[in-house]
């Protein structure tokens, strides 16, 4: 969703919207300035219609929030962040949207060229469509969701979950990521926008692939998105995240809250393609990242598998994590971050071992190339009654030139002496032999650095829905262009 | 009149600033098989790497042509796409490529700079199954990653089938026999015929005279401190293996 898409949206939005709750400040909808207090989140939650008990969370965050400070533990150097300077609803813009593709920047269309997308698909990543325009969309919409709901899958934003089940989401918005767990998601559920909620009841295997693209309401979810997943007994749901397709986005702080629980042997697969804006090749511009995923397995034999493709954003500030509480319950997660220019990654995951005979399972690829830095961070924790825990951790580092840098970060804490915990790590360059080895078989520099970046994903690749996983390594090449020769 | 595919006039060449190669001269004719014969660490490969436009050497003078072109002005791919095929002494492994999509890579590439249409999967997999087959290989073994866990064996077998998939018209072979037992040899060899024609060319690198039991050359070039010293037709192979290369330094010395 582009941002100049948003904003017509919000536009319509604005005008047939006249304040009916009569609300208390004079801030005009269409212009709202920059900064956070509390009238601002009064508004957000207002103009959501919202219940009290939600804007009564959103202000108790934002008051903890005050006393918080921002974090700098990471390997990540950027700007200081004024949050004072931001806008926190979706701030309009007047900026008009482009009116054919003829108007969209080249390198952007290049970029749509090579990953295949077709040019309706084109017109809407870069905002010259709604969405709604070209999928006809309340057909493909409603017969999606229809297809969902007899099988009472609830798939939909999260405003209009917190409408239609505020139980379900009173219970368990928060559960898994309090809003004092650390600074970037304290912020995110004082002002979040929108996301996606998802719940599948007990013994239902979600009989398609949950794809936010394809929500109907992905429209608001903007810079503060908050998703929330529900995996009740027995259930099973694959949910993709993202686009491969890079997108305008304005928005340079995104601080996104991705929340689950998996019930009594059910199952989610979470899989993530993020290529939001990584910068120029200066590192001017670009998104900033910081995103709290967790993933709570609540009840006995639950599992979850995290899957991330990570190309984007200037800087990268993720641990998808796993909190093992059910016994026999698993966790996975598997990474692909590439790095090029100016990007700076700092990510990996938790595996956090209650339950007893918890396995957990990591396997993190990180590829540096240009100036980028990379780091995995990774913590492995095993509680005292977490009898015979099971990890293994592989941390593959790859190199693609001399001025990249890979650091890896593994922090391990067993509290129980049943537990077999094990880490591997390598770090690798892509040697001249097997450049040389490809070039002589008639294969160009470029696509040599392709294919063996490719294969050196593979292992990650594999988990990814089989479409997801072309465009994904196509992704891999694009963004890799250039970083050879 | 034969129709030269390779000329090498006069060629010094180095790395890291050592000269190793002095004043080299072969031609190569279509239809011609050359044998290359000389000690260990008389720069063998140091010549099939330059040809193959290896980075990190450097070319202090002289001229090669391939099939009339500036083979030196050409990028290693571009030479790959010519025609020229160097099967290596230690080939490298690539984790996670499987052999299949490598080649299909290659052989596109190699397609497209020629002007043909590229293979879809199922066409390539049809040709990659069959020339496997021809050269007795393993059908699960295409589906491997390209060198990887291989035995000498192996790889000098993956080497043989790529050179058949890609029928290239000179090809290299750097001691396509080390590593190998006699068996292994023989399939190699085998191979290897099979895809000499009138049209192409092969040299072979070796340091024993047993390989050429099996490839037969035309003419045998001892080499020895960076360039020919003697050239002979297939009995000088059976006499270097009789006297030593001692003999023939010796005779360079003189």
């Amino acid at each position: 969703m582009s941002n100049e898409n948003k904003n017509n949206i919000e536009i319509v939005d604005e005008a047939g919207d006249n304040y009916k709750y009569g609300f208390v400040t004079d801030i005009k909808a269409d212009t709202v300035p920059a900064g956070l207090n509390e009238d601002i989140i009064r508004l957000i939650s207002h103009k959501k219609g919202e219940p009290d008990w939600l804007l009564d969370w959103r202000l108790k965050a934002f008051k903890f929030w005050q006393t918080m400070v921002e974090p700098v533990w990471a390997k990540l150097s950027y700007d200081k962040i004024d949050y004072q300077n931001l806008s926190y609803y979706s701030a309009p813009k007047q900026k008009v949207a482009p009116k054919s593709l003829a108007e969209v920047d080249k390198s952007l269309l290049d970029t749509y060229e090579k990953l295949g997308i077709p040019l309706k698909e084109q017109e809407v990543l870069s905002g010259v469509v709604a969405v709604d325009a070209v999928f006809d969309s309340v057909s493909v919409a409603t017969t999606y969701r229809a297809k969902l709901a007899e099988q009472g899958v609830i798939f939909s934003s999260i405003s209009e979950a917190v409408r239609e089940h505020p139980d379900l989401v009173k219970q368990y918005l928060g559960s898994v990521v309090p809003y004092t767990d650390n600074f970037f998601a304290c912020l995110n559920s004082a002002v979040f926008t929108d996301g996606s909620f998802v719940y599948i009841p007990k013994g239902v295997k979600c009989p398609m692939e949950l794809s936010t693209y394809f929500r109907i309401n992905a429209k608001n979810t903007g810079q503060f998105e908050r998703t929330l997943i529900i995996a009740d007994d027995d259930s099973y749901v694959s949910y993709l995240e993202g686009c491969t397709a890079p997108q305008r986005d304005e928005n340079q702080l995104h601080a996104a809250i991705v929340e689950i629980v998996v019930l009594d042997n059910a199952e989610v697969k979470y899989s993530t393609v993020q290529n939001w804006y990584p910068g120029d090749k200066d590192g001017k511009g670009g998104v900033y990242n910081f995103v709290t995923k967790r993933a709570a397995c609540r009840g006995v034999n639950s599992k979850v598998s995290w899957t991330q493709v990570e190309t984007g954003s200037a800087v990268t500030w993720k641990y998808p994590s796993c909190v093992l509480q059910g016994d026999n319950s698993s966790g996975e997660f598997y990474s692909v971050a590439i790095t090029n220019n100016r990007q700076q990654a700092d990510t990996g995951t938790k595996m956090i071992h209650i339950g007893k005979n918890t396995t957990s399972k990591i396997i993190s690829k990180g590829i540096s190339a240009g100036f980028s830095n990379q780091t995995y961070r990774g913590l492995v924790k095993v509680s005292p009654n977490a009898d015979n825990a099971r990890n293994y951790t592989q941390c593959d580092s790859l190199l693609i030139g001399t001025t990249c840098g890979s650091h890896t970060v593994p922090y391990i804490e067993n509290r129980n002496r049943t537990a077999i915990l094990e880490h591997e790590a390598t770090t690798s360059k892509i040697s001249d032999e097997q450049l040389f080895y490809c070039r002589q078989r008639g294969i160009g520099e470029e696509e040599a650095v392709s294919l063996i970046v490719n294969g050196f994903c593979k292992e990650v690749m594999q988990h990814l829905p089989m479409e997801f996983a072309i465009e994904a390594a196509k992704l891999i090449n694009i963004s890799l262009e250039g970083s050879v020769g | 009149m034969a129709t030269p595919l390779l000329e090498i006039e006069d060629l010094y060449a180095g790395v890291d600033g050592k000269e190793i190669i002095k004043g080299f001269n072969l031609t190569i004719n279509a239809g011609e098989i050359h044998a290359l014969m000389g000690p260990n660490g008389a720069g063998k490969s140091t010549l099939s790497n330059i040809l193959c436009g290896k980075p990190g050497y450097h070319i202090t003078s002289g001229r090669v042509y391939f099939k009339g072109k500036d083979l030196l002005k050409l990028s290693a791919e571009d030479r790959a796409r010519e025609g020229l095929f160097l099967s290596m002494q230690y080939p490298v492994e690539i984790p996670g490529v499987s052999i299949t999509s490598f080649l299909k890579h290659a052989v596109n590439a190699v397609r497209k700079y020629q002007g043909m249409p590229e293979l879809d999967t199922m066409e390539f997999i049809k040709i990659l199954r069959q020339e496997g087959k021809n050269l007795g290989l393993d059908a699960d073994m295409i589906k491997r990653d390209v060198n990887v866990g291989f035995s000498g064996g192996e790889k000098k077998r993956l080497e043989t089938l790529q050179m058949s998939i890609l029928k290239p018209t000179l090809a290299i072979l750097d001691e396509a026999d080390s590593g190998l037992d006699i068996d292994a040899l023989r399939v190699v060899a085998e191979g290897v015929n099979a895809l000499h024609t009138k049209d192409n060319a092969l040299l072979v690198i070796t340091h024993y005279q047993r390989l050429l039991n099996y490839i037969v050359p035309d003419s045998v070039h001892i080499y020895a401190d960076g360039k020919i010293v003697r050239t002979g037709g297939k009995e000088l192979a059976m006499e270097l293996e009789q006297k030593g290369y001692a003999e023939f330094m010796k005779e360079k010395n003189d």
